[in-house]
């Protein structure tokens, strides 16, 4: 299997990574030579064997609906690149 | 009495329980040493000021109870400190002041530890050499323009040049115990759930676990203890009775079965490594321990599926690096255009890189043949292990294939940079405990480790053996301050 550079344009938009084209071309040539190597795994059948999901074997546990930190408003904010008062600011979505 | 910085984290309590030295006199000292040391570029962000301003007060009323008493440590970047810069050694977290700690780095200060500063590391943890580190390259004291292993790279390092008496790191697949073997030092990865991954930074959650280096086992063991405990804020935290591991510290191993997988001897693997594994063998046997061979068949398969995996989870965990809440923003002509641009510009190539693949293998059509499969195999992976551990106790294995690499030799080729973690990640992939100790060296005088594999939550095993072993092999690193003339 090959990795073209159609995909790697389709799959930089999936993944919200700009890319020139001398870049798209690399990471063509990269991903490729990743992925011969992952095809390694196509050698094993794995038809009956469940899926490892979580190596953790625990049931997620439940908690109390309780607030447990409040006022942090600010440093929600603190980071943030633009705000406006209470708000993140980001270029404008609505026409 | 030695130089304070040389000194281990043991002797260094010691010293400051019996008021030989005070803490100000040692942050003193580890920050004198930084201050002829930013050649080896081991600091991202330094804290000095405020420990020394700490280390005064704890002086001024001191707790000697505290199990690190006064002690200044420096932490790997991926750790959250409160008001403390935390970059991930990314320029997209260039900007970030956390408003919150880490419960690792929290422990640690609740025992008495103190922050000298953060610590340079690959890119959101993804590298084996430090070199995808927006930050610079980090050096590795044991000689000039040597890689000190990644991604714990500038802790690995600062550890080597005496500039920390400890340090933690993370290790989603190896990123502990691989820079541990480059510098001559001990790198422990605990049993996934041991430590909380509440406020690192996420990698791959699956695999991701916080954990202890030092210069010797009973550093580590000390703290470990310290670190490793039950959080709530992290949903896989476990629940489990952790051992004293320092106290519970013994060289005893008499008959305790350790198995050698044969699947370990891989292709092109060098003579020295061989020899050096070997070597290790011959050391368990003279503490008492039985060798027994054992199967890992499917010990080849690891790396692809860890390669599907890790980027699968990163590309999840990194979608919220979007320029909108907190890190670097670029500007866009819409929204659109500005995620693309910030991440385009916020993101270095081994990690666009990564979350390319990530997205692959997880977008339509794929998720079966990828992300599945890998899954599918990581269950047979884990099951090699589970059955190993009906026979043996533990597993030796070399930590690394090769010593320490010369810094730019395998930056252009990502997949013979991904075999460097051959031995350490079916380790990551099955959630066990892994220790790597330094065993000896190659023919450059390059340190070269061994890793002892444990059960799950059975690090007071794996403690044991490395402290017997480490024993036996009485390594000492040679290491010249080369980066001070």
């Amino acid at each position: 299997m090959t990795i073209d550079l159609k995909t790697v344009k389709h799959i930089s938009k999936l993944a919200r990574i700009s890319l020139d084209e001398k870049k798209a071309e690399k990471l063509a040539t990269d991903m490729n030579s990743i992925f011969e190597f992952i095809e390694k795994l196509n050698e094993l059948n794995t038809d009956n064997v469940e899926p490892l999901t979580s190596i953790a074997e625990t049931t997620l546990r439940f908690r109390d609906d309780k607030i447990t930190s409040e006022n942090i408003r600010e440093k929600i904010l603190k980071n943030s690149p633009e705000k406006n008062d209470d708000f993140f600011v980001v270029p404008k979505v609505v026409e | 009495m030695s130089e304070i910085t040389s000194l281990t984290l043991y002797e260094l309590i010691k010293n400051i329980k019996e008021k030989k030295i005070s803490s100000n006199e040692a942050t003193k000292s580890f920050v004198d040493r930084a201050e002829k040391s930013k050649k080896i570029n081991v600091y991202v962000t330094e804290n000095f000021e405020n420990c020394l301003k700490l280390s005064k007060e704890f002086d001024d009323k001191p707790n000697f109870d505290l199990k690190l008493p006064g002690i200044p440590i420096a932490v790997k970047d991926l750790f959250c400190t409160n008001e403390v810069r935390t970059t991930a050694g990314s320029n997209i977290l260039n900007n970030f002041v956390p408003t919150y700690e880490s419960t690792v780095t929290q422990n640690i200060w609740n025992e008495g530890g103190i922050l000298l500063g953060k610590l340079n590391c690959d890119e959101f943890a993804m590298g084996s050499s430090n070199e995808t580190s927006f930050f610079g390259n980090v050096q590795n004291p044991i000689a000039e323009d040597l890689v000190p292993g990644g991604s714990s790279g500038g802790s690995s390092a600062a550890l080597a040049a005496n500039l920390t008496p400890v340090t933690i790191g993370t290790d989603t697949g190896g990123s502990i115990r691989q820079p541990a073997s480059f510098t001559g030092t001990v790198g422990l990865k605990p049993t996934y759930g041991s430590c909380s991954r509440y406020g690192i930074v996420a990698f791959a959650s699956s695999l991701d676990q916080a954990g202890p280096m030092s210069k010797d086992v009973k550093d580590s063991s000390i703290l470990l203890e310290v670190i490793s405990s039950f959080d709530k804020k992290d949903s896989t935290s476990i629940d489990f009775q952790r051992n004293n591991y320092s106290s519970e510290l013994t060289r005893n191993i008499k008959g305790l079965k350790i198995g050698i997988p044969k699947e370990y001897r891989v292709d092109g693997m060098p003579d020295e490594i061989e020899k050096l594994w070997k070597k290790g063998i011959e050391y368990a046997k003279d503490c008492g321990a039985e060798i027994i061979d054992i199967s890992l068949p499917h010990t080849s398969y690891a790396l692809p599926t860890y390669y599907i995996v890790a980027p699968a989870e990163a590309s999840s965990n990194l979608a919220r690096y979007d320029g909108v809440k907190y890190g670097l923003r670029s500007s866009g002509k819409n929204l659109i255009d500005m995620y693309e641009k910030t991440r385009s510009e916020g993101f270095g190539e081994e990690v666009k890189r990564r979350v390319m693949i990530g997205t692959y293998v997880l977008s339509s059509g794929y998720y079966d043949a990828y992300y599945l499969k890998a899954q599918k195999v990581r269950q047979l992976i884990k099951q090699d292990f589970d059955q190993a551990y009906n026979k043996v106790d533990a597993i030796l294995t070399p930590s690394t294939p090769s010593s320490a690499f010369k810094i730019g030799e395998k930056s252009n080729d990502p997949v013979s940079m991904y075999l460097n973690d051959i031995f350490t990640v079916p380790v990551n992939l099955a959630g066990l405990p892994g220790i790597s100790i330094p065993a000896g060296v190659d023919k450059n005088n390059y340190p070269l480790g061994l890793q002892i594999i444990g059960k799950p939550f059975d690090e007071q095993t794996v403690l044991n053996i490395a402290y017997s072993m480490e024993e036996k092999i009485n390594y000492k690193n040679n290491i010249t301050d080369w980066w001070m003339k």
